[in-house]
């Protein structure tokens, strides 16, 4: 019989001292200009500011564009990874294994490929055509990518150390979970991303205002805590956060519906060579007239209200923001705990790493795509062009008669015709 | 409740294509896999708060363990299970084999190994010798080129599984595609002079099977390596005690485990094109605009190849 909590257990010991606090790095610039004011203060200025400039580097990166913000992404990805990865290292001492290193790494690039491959390759598809190679790399990603995979994974079996089975083992699990979160999240939110800008900026502004919301609610009426594992969380924050968030999404959404530059999909010009944001508005950024629900006429005396039917698909989003997000908090919270860190790493001051700044939006950009797939998004027109071309030519023909009949059924087509 | 959820999750993406009309018939199971994504999702968060919510004080570490072994467990598990369904449904001489070529390659490098063997392969499993390694492959190759050479003759086995929706089961009655036809190769002129014959007839599907035999030899064996280290790890002599004499059904599929994925991997890359009746139905979903400029540009290219040209004239 395996006593499993027996074997875990070893590793709890005597490991406090080892995972080291994070060292202070506030450049020397700040600490001078803040020099006069006491401790508490100087923490509030510096988490002010930063937070005011990782802000404006997220509005002027808007600014440059698609391309710029999915390569944003990337790297938030990467770093995160290195983050959540160093603090395995860290826990398990296992600096002695450094081939481990660059083993993750090159995992972390091998599903990067394989992501890249399964989604992104298709807005790139008319650069990808006209070169070669990266249409061989493409078409064969799956194969490629796996044949990567496994060489790392043979690599792994025959670098297996006698004494320190256990070690390596967890060390391999550990990088494959990490990569499970930080590569699939970050793919995901790039697919939304594609969508249509919209799509990326509501959900990430709504869980940030949830944040700041819920913190300012908190400051002020704060009384009643909500969980153990953050003390600092009251009720009275979550459901103010929440009310705050749900106002703010429905006019943040109104906004931005207006303009093309958020709402059309994203599509990759060979001509300019650049992504553009150009298309008619589909239904659901057009102004509708709502019939307000007799309740309600009587509070606002009106009747019916203009409305973009995006704004009641912000309602659902903006609800999971405030509600299931905070949820990513309190697993990284209980993370942190359980591994005795306080902070992921220091490399924003005065708020902890890159993970920490990220830890709600965890599970927002799967929710997204997963409601984006169920209840907007068709099927994307070029990909099944490219796979109607795929087809054998029997099979082509059979499929080009078949669509001919359903279109002249509907009217759509005229029968070609006969004779 | 999380290997439920990743189930229905998978079977979502997978095999209801396969029982599209039995699903389209019954309310109740077209909205469950029309969102299964969105449904499995929620229940999948439910699960996901239910453990934030129940974290114990003094035992974080654990728990946070116990939640990470579940969920790479089920990204072996559970994936590798519906890759082999889906490998099934694509014929189940897919499925047949590659699980063939594994156990042949165990049983053929353990008596290689146990006639021969001299030189130690690897420091994790001493019984296994290079000897049996080599013998086991080259066994290996040839018991998957006679395997498939049977069984490529039979329908039941070539053809991709489909559910009838008249008689209510399942049926594989297809026109063989062309891996699945005797074709003439020429013998290059190095063997031609040992074997005599100057060409042979052969099933394309043969010279496939030495893909997946030479991967069930050379690359499955590492799926054992691996399961021994993990043994060793956490020192345990099995997996289970399910199989007298061997040990739990781990212990038996640890060699197919990479196996599987890489059946799928190979079909989705070389062998199968997308199925026509799933474009169908997305073709179905589309604007009339979308779908009026798809047809149209189908025509171009048809007209193009000289496929529908020939019909017009006609």
């Amino acid at each position: 019989e395996v006593d499993l909590e027996e074997r875990l257990g070893e590793l709890d010991l005597g490991s406090d001292s080892d995972v080291t606090p994070p060292t202070d790095s506030t450049p020397e610039i700040l600490k001078r200009a803040l020099s006069g004011l006491s401790a508490r203060w100087k923490n509030w200025w510096i988490r002010g500011i930063l937070t005011l400039a990782m802000i404006s580097l997220f509005f002027l990166i808007i600014y440059l564009g698609s391309f710029m913000l999915m390569l944003l992404v990337l790297s938030i990805q990467v770093k995160c990874y290195h983050e959540i990865i160093s603090i395995g290292y860290r826990v398990y001492r296992s600096y002695e294994l450094l081939w481990f290193r660059s083993l993750s790494w090159y995992f972390l690039l091998c599903v990067n490929y394989f992501f890249y491959g399964e989604t992104v390759a298709d807005y790139f598809a008319t650069f990808v055509q006209r070169r070669e190679q990266l249409q061989f790399l493409i078409r064969y990603h799956r194969f490629i990518s796996f044949a990567l995979y496994l060489t790392g994974f043979c690599v792994f079996v025959l670098s297996l150390v006698k004494k320190h089975y256990r070690l390596q083992f967890y060390m391999f699990a550990w990088t494959h979970v990490t990569l499970l979160i930080t590569v699939t999240q970050s793919h995901l939110v790039i697919q939304n991303l594609f969508e249509g800008m919209i799509w990326f900026l509501v959900p990430i502004s709504s869980v940030i205002c949830n944040d700041i919301a819920a913190y300012i609610f908190g400051f002020f009426f704060g009384r009643t805590p909500l969980i153990k594992l953050s003390p600092k969380k009251t009720w009275e924050g979550f459901i103010g956060g929440f009310f705050s968030t749900v106002v703010f999404g429905f006019f943040f959404s109104y906004f931005l519906a207006q303009h093309q530059y958020f709402v059309c999909p994203v599509e990759y010009s060979s001509e300019t060579n650049r992504f553009m944001t150009e298309c008619e508005p589909s239904e659901l950024f057009q102004m509708k007239k709502y019939s307000v629900p007799p309740l309600l006429q009587a509070v606002l005396g009106w009747e019916t209200v203009n409305m973009y039917p995006f704004q009641m698909h912000s309602f659902a989003l903006s609800t999971f923001a405030s509600l299931i997000g905070p949820f990513g908090g309190f697993f990284a919270s209980g993370f942190k705990r359980a591994f005795k860190i306080k902070d992921f790493a220091d490399t924003i001051p005065g708020h902890g790493g890159i993970m920490d700044r990220f830890d709600c939006q965890y599970l927002m950009a799967t929710f997204v795509h997963v409601y984006i797939t169920s209840f907007i998004r068709g099927p994307n027109p070029s990909k099944l062009l490219k796979q109607l071309l795929i087809l054998q030519p029997e099979q082509q023909l059979s499929m080009y008669k078949a669509l001919e009949s359903h279109l002249v059924e509907k009217g759509i087509l005229q029968p070609s015709p006969k004779g | 409740y999380f290997l439920l959820c990743a189930n229905y999750f998978f079977y979502g993406e997978t095999v209801t294509d396969y029982f599209f009309t039995l699903v389209q018939r019954e309310e109740p199971l077209r909205i469950l896999s029309k969102y299964h994504r969105f449904i499995s999702f929620a229940l999948y968060l439910t699960g996901f708060c239910m453990f934030v919510l129940s974290l114990v004080k003094k035992h974080y570490r654990l728990q946070f363990y116990m939640f990470g072994w579940t969920h790479v467990t089920l990204l072996i598990v559970v994936t590798q299970s519906h890759l082999i369904i889906h490998n099934l449904f694509e014929g189940m001489i897919w499925f047949i084999v590659p699980i063939s070529c594994v156990i042949c390659n165990d049983i053929m490098a353990y008596m290689f190994g146990f006639f021969f063997g001299r030189t130690p392969l690897i420091k994790l499993s001493p019984k296994k010798t290079w000897e049996g390694f080599i013998g086991g492959f080259f066994a290996t190759v040839l018991f998957g080129l006679l395997l498939s050479y049977v069984m490529s003759g039979y329908r039941c086995f070539t053809c991709p599984v489909e559910f009838n929706s008249d008689t209510n089961s399942f049926t594989v009655d297809c026109e063989p595609s062309e891996l699945f036809q005797l074709q003439e190769y020429n013998i290059p002129l190095v063997l031609q002079s040992v074997v005599g014959w100057k060409t042979l007839r052969m099933f394309p599907f043969q010279i496939h099977s030495i893909a997946l035999s030479t991967f069930a030899s050379l690359i499955g064996p590492f799926g054992g390596f691996f399961a021994s280290g993990f043994k060793r790890a956490f020192k345990i002599k099995d997996f289970a005690n399910t199989i007298p004499g061997h040990g739990g059904i781990m212990d038996r599929f640890d060699c197919q485990y990479l196996m599987a994925t890489f059946v799928n991997v190979y079909i989705a890359s070389f062998i199968r094109g997308p199925n026509p009746s799933k474009l169908m139905q997305q073709f179905l979903t589309l604007r009339p605009e979308q779908q009026l400029h798809i047809f149209n540009t189908l025509k171009a290219h048809l007209v193009d190849k000289g496929i529908l040209g020939s019909l017009e004239d006609a």
